[in-house]
């Protein structure tokens, strides 16, 4: 009998099972400072000006701790999310439109979140 | 259970045993606060838009930086931002439980319940806490 299990059998498990899970706690450890920094950089520029506000976010300090913060939240949400759906949503067709939906979303705000940090660095 | 049972078994049709879900147990606390992690989880989530918001603006120049100032000094922007908050500091608060669980210690009765209640408690106070903080930077409420 020829089955597609055939194709694979023999080959033993792809080692990549757990990956996502232990993706999720690496970057939760790495939130934890980050969002204390993030939580820091916000109460210093509350109610300063526009150009205070730029300066500081440019600074090489602050931005690197941004960005930092910015990248690791985005794979973090992205496992997170992915993990929300694929409990929820059943339908196959609505299910990859949500995976696909969430890729996009993570890779559109997180992209556009290291530039904006990156313009406020280098400027013009 | 045996309610379960006896509905399925003495059904006409002989309607097959479901696992029992969400809405068949009586809500404990660390039920409710792994319910409010998911939600906080997906709130953040949507609020990454926020951050993309105050970014970008920054990033563009003073005008657009004035409108985010207006919102985020509304009566609703504040709302969001004091809900934001309270969901960062939850999350990373539950989120550090989640750890400790799993390194295999705080699951006796008392420790989880303590633990779960800890992070309620811990946040509500953290973002009391910040906001005072806040507004002890701006000078005080405007």
């Amino acid at each position: 009998m020829l089955t597609p299990a055939r194709r694979v059998r023999g080959l033993g498990a792809a080692h990549s099972g757990t990956g996502h899970f232990w993706h999720q706690r690496v970057t939760s450890v790495a939130a934890i400072p980050l969002t204390i920094g993030l939580l820091l950089i916000i109460t210093a520029l509350l109610g300063r000006s526009h150009a205070a506000v730029v300066q500081i976010l440019g600074s090489p300090l602050v931005a690197i701790i941004m960005l930092l913060f910015i990248i690791n939240t985005a794979y973090h949400m992205w496992i997170g999310v992915q993990e929300i759906i694929l409990d929820y949503v059943h339908e196959d067709k609505f299910k990859l439109l949500s995976l696909m939906a969430n890729t996009f979303f993570v890779f559109a705000t997180g992209l556009a979140c290291v530039f904006a940090v990156l313009k406020l660095s280098f400027g013009v | 259970m045996a309610e379960l049972e006896a509905r399925t078994t003495t059904g006409a049709d002989h309607a097959r045993p479901l696992s029992p879900h969400l809405q068949i147990y009586r809500p404990t606390l660390t039920m409710m606060m792994s319910i409010v992690h998911r939600m906080t989880g997906a709130m953040l989530y949507f609020g990454m838009l926020l951050l993309a918001w105050w970014l970008i603006a920054a990033a563009a120049g003073p005008n657009a930086y004035a409108n985010v100032e207006w919102f985020m000094g509304s009566l609703i922007g504040r709302l969001v931002l004091f809900a934001y908050t309270w969901a960062l500091l939850h999350h990373m608060l539950g989120g550090l439980r989640h750890l400790i669980w799993d390194t295999i210690h705080g699951f006796d009765p008392a420790e989880r319940e303590l633990l779960t209640l800890a992070t309620l408690i811990g946040s509500i106070t953290l973002t009391l806490v910040l906001w005072v903080v806040g507004y002890l930077v701006m000078g005080g409420p405007r």
